[in-house]
């Protein structure tokens, strides 16, 4: 069977007084069925950028997906739909949900409703149907009550529970792929968990793929199978959960494991903090995004663009380190290793 | 919800009370009396009766406890000026009128106000848009006597179309309705299209279009209601817009409404014409009020009466 989705030199930009922003720059990767995908980057890395672009929510004239994207998800090509074939796409076979579950619901429509909506347009369900299935997928994502909570507001619910109902609306029509646009940010660190969980169990009942979008390398490690490092609209690094966690190779990724706590150090270390800002996305950028605020720099860094290095079939880097004449650093482990003792 | 309506009538007698105060006040406060006319041509005895029949010569604090004790059985007294005429029964036979011209007029304002709000929302920054914003921008600078005269100028005068002014027929109505309506219709248009294009910018919404509902479902949906809401509250003051709107208009198109007597009692010290009229207002205000705050529990899931929260 051939991929679930293929994206191939995505490329989305912003209309704003100031000019073209160029918040996704020649983004490519690709997802089988069932698998889970995290885009992992700082804040303004064009995370989200890509993911609402898989489903086309970018709303010209303001946000454009350039020419010469390719998305094509399960053989059909994404870019080429027209509205009713878009609609089709959407909530269908591909849905999404986000950030804050407070603001992502209708306040003035029920939790029910707003599950069944979906069901009536893309299964042809009746009112009765559609209502039996929203109370089955309520019970799905273990809201308790199931029967009574059909008919209640979002207002009725805590955070939590309306990010379940996020979760039921998005999955109701089975879709084959699942974006979660930093699903926990807005929960308290318990319900992040409880989440987290509900979403492992969504995609191992259901067989849906993730991509889950995060800044959070603790949501990651034992969640995703693979993970792409994201850096000012580019992908520096991708890799599977332990080439990314174990054998990591650039330095921006290097920054950010090291941004984590880690609970197995012995040593009372301070929290590495990576300095400055990602660049500013109006400007061009012919080198190295990261040059500027990379402890291992070099005179190429900041004159050229890396190309993609393969280290293995999963694993690939974009940076000059990989080149053969680089001098070879100290990876991060090694150095924590030292400095532990 | 039964507390809560009692709660609220019971604010409202407080609210009228007010009312009737500091307008009994302010009312014997302006120099001159409604005899003062007609009392000067009189000899001195006869017009000591006519002060006494109406209770003028007493203490203005007397004469503020005795109307007070009439309010309270509801009952305004007669007119001073029209003598013979009962307050209630000019409120009962005027009050229709200004209805007749002032609810169409609020009913057109409101669906048109809605439905060109929503066209500026959808078509923003495109001509509907402007054409919109342009009528709305007119209708609230315009002061409406100066649209009633343009109208009038246009359509009796040059036209030959409808009378200038008048009472008895649909044709004498449609000039002031439509002098009367413009003002609602441009503030809701501004309302509905800022409500609507916030709504739009809404996570829900991002929500709704991910399920893959087409636009105009996510219109229908989605927006609409959650636009209108907020614009209910507009509600009240509009509807009393309408009568207070009409003293002008009425005046100007001779229409026998409530707002021609009102402006006529104050010009001849009708005291007891002018109580009676401003306590209808009142009461009118305020009862529209709660009007609109039950409709907003009806329509607005998250609004509970009288702190019933879970």
């Amino acid at each position: 069977m051939d991929k679930l989705l293929q994206v191939k030199d995505l490329r989305v930009s912003f209309n704003t007084y100031a000019g073209e922003v160029k918040a996704v720059r020649g983004v490519n990767f690709e997802l089988d069925r069932g698998e889970t995908l995290a885009f992992v980057g700082e804040s303004g890395c064009g995370k989200t950028v890509t993911a609402k672009a898989i489903l086309r929510l970018h709303q010209p004239p303001f946000a454009i997906i350039k020419e010469g994207t390719e998305i094509i998800f399960d053989g059909q090509d994404v870019m080429k739909m027209d509205k009713k074939e878009l609609q089709h796409f959407r909530g269908n076979e591909c849905s999404m949900i986000f950030q804050d579950p407070m603001t992502s619901l209708n306040p003035t429509m029920t939790c029910g409703k707003q599950i069944m909506e979906g069901l009536i347009l893309h299964r042809n369900m009746s009112k009765q149907e559609a209502r039996k299935e929203a109370i089955e997928m309520l019970r799905l994502v273990k809201i308790p009550d199931p029967e009574k909570r059909v008919d209640e507001y979002p207002h009725q619910m805590s955070g939590g529970m309306r990010q379940r109902v996020m979760i039921a609306i998005a999955l109701a029509c089975q879709p084959q792929l699942l974006i979660a646009d930093e699903p926990t940010t807005a929960l308290d660190v318990t319900i992040q968990a409880q989440i987290m969980e509900l979403l492992r169990e969504m995609k191992e009942k259901l067989h849906v793929a993730i991509i889950l979008v995060t800044h959070d390398l603790g949501v990651v490690a034992n969640f995703a199978d693979r993970v792409q490092i994201m850096y000012a609209g580019q992908v520096v690094e991708r890799g599977t959960a332990s080439e990314i966690f174990y054998n990591s190779q650039h330095p921006y990724t290097w920054a950010l494991l090291s941004s984590a706590p880690r609970l197995a150090t012995e040593t009372k270390q301070e929290l590495y903090a990576l300095g400055g800002t990602p660049p500013d996305l109006l400007l061009p950028l012919e080198c190295c995004p990261f040059a500027a605020r990379c402890e291992y720099c070099m005179q190429i860094c900041r004159e050229q663009m890396p190309e993609e290095t393969v280290l293995s079939d999963t694993h690939k880097i974009s940076c000059w380190l990989q080149h053969p004449e680089a001098p070879k650093v100290k990876s991060f482990y090694e150095r924590q290793a030292k400095s532990n003792g | 919800m039964l507390k809560f309506i009692l709660k609220r009538l019971g604010y409202m007698l407080i609210t009228i009370f007010c009312i009737a105060t500091v307008t009994f006040f302010l009312m014997r406060s302006i120099p001159g009396d409604p005899l003062a006319s007609i009392a000067q041509t009189l000899p001195e005895q006869t017009r000591a009766n006519y002060y006494a029949k109406y209770g003028l010569d007493q203490p203005l604090f007397v004469q503020y406890l005795s109307y007070m004790k009439n309010l309270v059985r509801l009952d305004f007294g007669d007119s001073i000026v029209h003598p013979g005429r009962s307050v209630s029964a000019v409120i009962a036979e005027t009050s229709p009128v200004s209805g007749i011209v002032g609810l169409p007029a609020l009913f057109i304002g409101l669906v048109l106000g809605v439905i060109f709000g929503i066209i500026a929302a959808l078509f923003k920054n495109k001509w509907p848009d402007y054409v919109v914003m342009v009528i709305a921008i007119l209708g609230i600078t315009i002061p409406v006597f100066v649209l009633a005269a343009l109208l009038q100028y246009f359509f009796a005068v040059k036209l030959h179309w409808l009378p200038t002014s008048g009472w008895g027929e649909v044709r004498h109505m449609i000039i002031p309705i439509i002098v009367l309506s413009f003002g609602t219709i441009a503030t809701y248009a501004r309302y509905i299209k800022s409500s609507m294009l916030d709504t739009l910018g809404q996570d829900y919404i991002l929500t709704a279009r991910v399920k893959g509902l087409s636009e105009t479902a996510i219109i229908r949906r989605h927006v609409l209601r959650n636009s209108i809401l907020p614009a209910v509250t507009l509600l009240s003051a509009r509807i009393v817009g309408i009568f207070t709107g009409s003293f002008v208009i009425e005046r100007m198109f001779a229409i026998p409404g409530i707002g021609f007597y009102y402006i006529d009692s104050i010009n001849n010290y009708d005291y007891s014409m002018t109580m009676g009229l401003t306590i209808f207002y009142g009461a009118l205000f305020v009862i529209s009020q709660i009007v609109v705050d039950i409709v907003y529990v009806l329509i607005d899931p998250r609004i509970r009466l009288g702190g019933g929260s879970r």
